[in-house]
């Protein structure tokens, strides 16, 4: 069966003019990510691939080559349009959590809902947020503002946040940066959890071994994908866990 | 986006930062709050003025007679003997003319009761009291048939009564001018000073034919007034009533016919000129706010590049981050100019029950106070909220 993929890339470039010297942030990068894939991205700062991150995510165009999301040709559509593309299509999960402070949790995953351009009603807004916020396991905390969370219980606000308008497409830019191991661990979980279900994940890290739970792993260097593998012995996020919770045991046992 | 949920947005980042709303809403609060005082005060003002030319009558025209000219002496309007019953007879007859009195004025000793008081004797038609729309307080105003009968009647105004009757009822009775006796058959309403200081209840009228005949011994009238059916036509019957005297007086200008209109627009004319006054303070004051409102606002993107970023990367457009910064200012600056509203009206309230001054709040200026705070919003809200909405989402989601 032919599967369309969600992304795909035909020699896609990014070029910044910045004053005399032309900066190829990425040179020419094909690539076709598929539905239910969970892709890590990596690489050295300066290896483009934020500025791959920026491009796939439609907050930037590129320069040349041409990108299909979902079956879309987006290398051409303007500001409002690729708005559009970002609230129904993509969902994004940042390193910084990016959550508005001094509003609550629901009202943050709601968010994104208000700038949908189908109109959803006000109830199955908060419907959709809730069952959002379960599905990341902070049904319980969606009255507290982002100052009352932990780190990792607003990382799960900021993923709820992304699920909520159903994208074809998760992008995480370093989710796990601000994070302690364990905390790590349990959003990967989430990750997985997630890609599991079915949803699509591209992430950027720079951690080897926050990598190893996805599912295939890209390098890039200096604007190009050096390697494309596929991961062998994939982690489980709850086998982990438990390995470092027993580990924790033994530690306070001695 | 939903205008709802976006008014609700901006009411919560207003008050977020409630001191700083505040602060910045008082250019507004201040400027109109004065405004709409100064106008409640001004338009009180103006109103008791209209008040005072509508109790002159309604819709009067006035005929005065032309200049007494003596060697090189000129007497001025009302001076020279050139207008007759004749002419005021004439004058009835033109269409939209409802009801004239020819006048005739003189000032004389008067005895009654023992007493004696100087006042200013007019001789009238009986249609004068319904041309000055003044009532009688008790008795009636005298007939066309005493005009005819040249009788010896009298309707005396409040002040004569009170001074020459003041433990009775002064109807019935007798007063004498030149030691002609006059029956009082009517006392008029009070109707206090006139727009000139004069006390107009200080009068005794009767009518006309006997003050010509009997009292001042005169062949002309000093004036001739009447009533125009109508405000609309006033000044078609005022050229109309010209052009039948030009023709009685074989073509010479020899009288004037002034409208109570142009006196009234001479007295208001004062409070227009305040009121274009005040319309430029309201102007200057509403710049200054606006002026407030557009710094806030430029320092709220500024702080808020992170928030714009985020809105943007799920998915808000340009138009969408434009009318929520937009809708924060017009909020701002309506809030503020309700506030005025309210703060004006109040002062005014004070004002009027500290010194008597009559204060009236016109429904327009409340219209026009909220309408252009409103627009003061949009205008120094606009360029701030442009500036978000051109934000490059990736800087914004960057900026510290």
């Amino acid at each position: 069966m032919q599967t369309n993929p969600v992304i795909r890339l035909v020699e896609l470039s990014k070029t910044y003019h910045t004053g005399e010297v032309d900066v190829h942030a990425v040179r020419s990068v094909s690539l076709e990510i598929l539905p239910g894939e969970f892709v890590a991205v990596m690489g050295s700062s300066g290896s483009g691939k934020s500025t791959l991150m920026n491009t796939v995510g439609c907050l930037d165009r590129p320069t040349g080559g041409s990108y299909r999301l979902d079956g879309i040709d987006v290398s051409t559509l303007d500001r409002d349009a690729l708005a559009d593309i970002r609230n129904e299509k993509i969902g994004f999960v940042f390193q910084g959590f990016n959550l508005l402070s001094r509003t609550s949790a629901l009202e943050n995953v709601e968010m994104p809902m208000l700038y949908n351009r189908s109109r959803i009603p006000a109830h199955e807004q908060r419907e959709r947020a809730l069952k959002a916020l379960e599905i990341c396991g902070l049904a319980n905390r969606a009255d507290h503002h982002p100052s009352q969370l932990s780190g990792g219980q607003q990382q799960r606000v900021a993923i709820a946040r992304a699920l909520v308008n159903r994208p074809a497409l998760l992008l995480a830019d370093e989710p796990t940066g601000n994070l302690d191991t364990q905390t790590s661990i349990e959003i990967m979980g989430v990750f997985q959890k997630l890609n599991d279900a079915g949803i699509s994940i591209v992430m950027v890290t720079h951690e080897l071994d926050i990598a190893r739970y996805t599912k295939r792993n890209l390098i890039m260097r200096d604007g190009k994908v050096i390697s494309d593998k596929l991961v062998e012995n994939r982690l489980v996020a709850e086998v982990e866990l438990n390995r470092l919770r027993e580990a924790q045991q033994a530690v306070k046992l001695a | 986006m939903r205008i709802f949920a976006t008014i609700r947005l901006a009411l919560r980042a207003l008050r977020r930062n409630k001191m700083r709303s505040m602060l910045t809403m008082l250019g507004i609060i201040i400027g109109v709050g004065s405004v709409i005082a100064a106008v409640s005060i001004t338009t009180g003002a103006t109103k008791q003025v209209e008040d005072k030319v509508s109790a002159l009558g309604q819709n009067v025209i006035t005929v005065f007679s032309g200049s007494f000219t003596g060697g090189a002496m000129r007497g001025g309007w009302g001076s020279a003997p050139t207008l007759t019953v004749g002419d005021a007879l004439a004058i009835a007859q033109v269409p939209g003319v409802e009801a004239v009195s020819p006048e005739v004025r003189d000032r004389n000793q008067i005895l009654a009761n023992g007493l004696n008081w100087n006042t200013l004797i007019l001789g009238e038609s009986p249609d004068y009291p319904q041309i000055r729309n003044w009532n009688m307080a008790t008795g009636s105003m005298f007939a066309d048939a005493d005009v005819r009968s040249v009788a010896k009647v009298a309707v005396i105004g409040k002040t004569v009564a009170d001074q020459l009757f003041p433990d009775s009822d002064p109807v019935g009775q007798t007063l004498r001018i030149r030691d002609i006796p006059f029956k009082i058959v009517g006392v008029l309403e009070a109707k206090g000073f006139n727009l000139f200081g004069q006390d107009q209840d200080d009068t005794v009228i009767i009518p006309y034919t006997s003050h010509m005949k009997r009292v001042s011994r005169r062949t002309f009238v000093n004036s001739i007034q009447l009533q125009a059916t109508s405000a609309d036509n006033i000044t078609k019957i005022q050229q109309d009533i010209s052009e039948a005297m030009l023709l009685r007086h074989r073509g010479e200008q020899d009288f004037t016919v002034r409208t109570q209109l142009e006196l009234a627009q001479a007295m208001t004319a004062t409070a227009k000129v305040m009121s274009v006054l005040l319309a430029a303070i309201a102007s200057v004051s509403l710049i200054v706010g606006g002026i407030g409102i557009m710094n806030i606002m430029l320092v709220s993107v500024t702080e808020r590049t992170r928030e714009i970023g985020i809105r943007m990367a799920v998915g808000a457009r340009g138009g969408d981050i434009l009318i929520q910064f937009l809708v924060e200012a017009v909020t701002l600056s309506l809030i503020g100019g309700l506030i005025g509203i309210g703060l004006g009206v109040g002062a005014s309230q004070i004002v009027s029950s500290l010194t008597d001054w009559p204060t009236l709040t016109p429904v327009s200026w409340i219209v026009i106070a909220s309408f252009s705070s409103g627009l003061v919003g949009i205008i120094s809200g606009f360029y701030p909220a442009w500036k978000a909405s051109k934000l490059d989402p990736i800087e914004a989601l960057r900026y510290e």
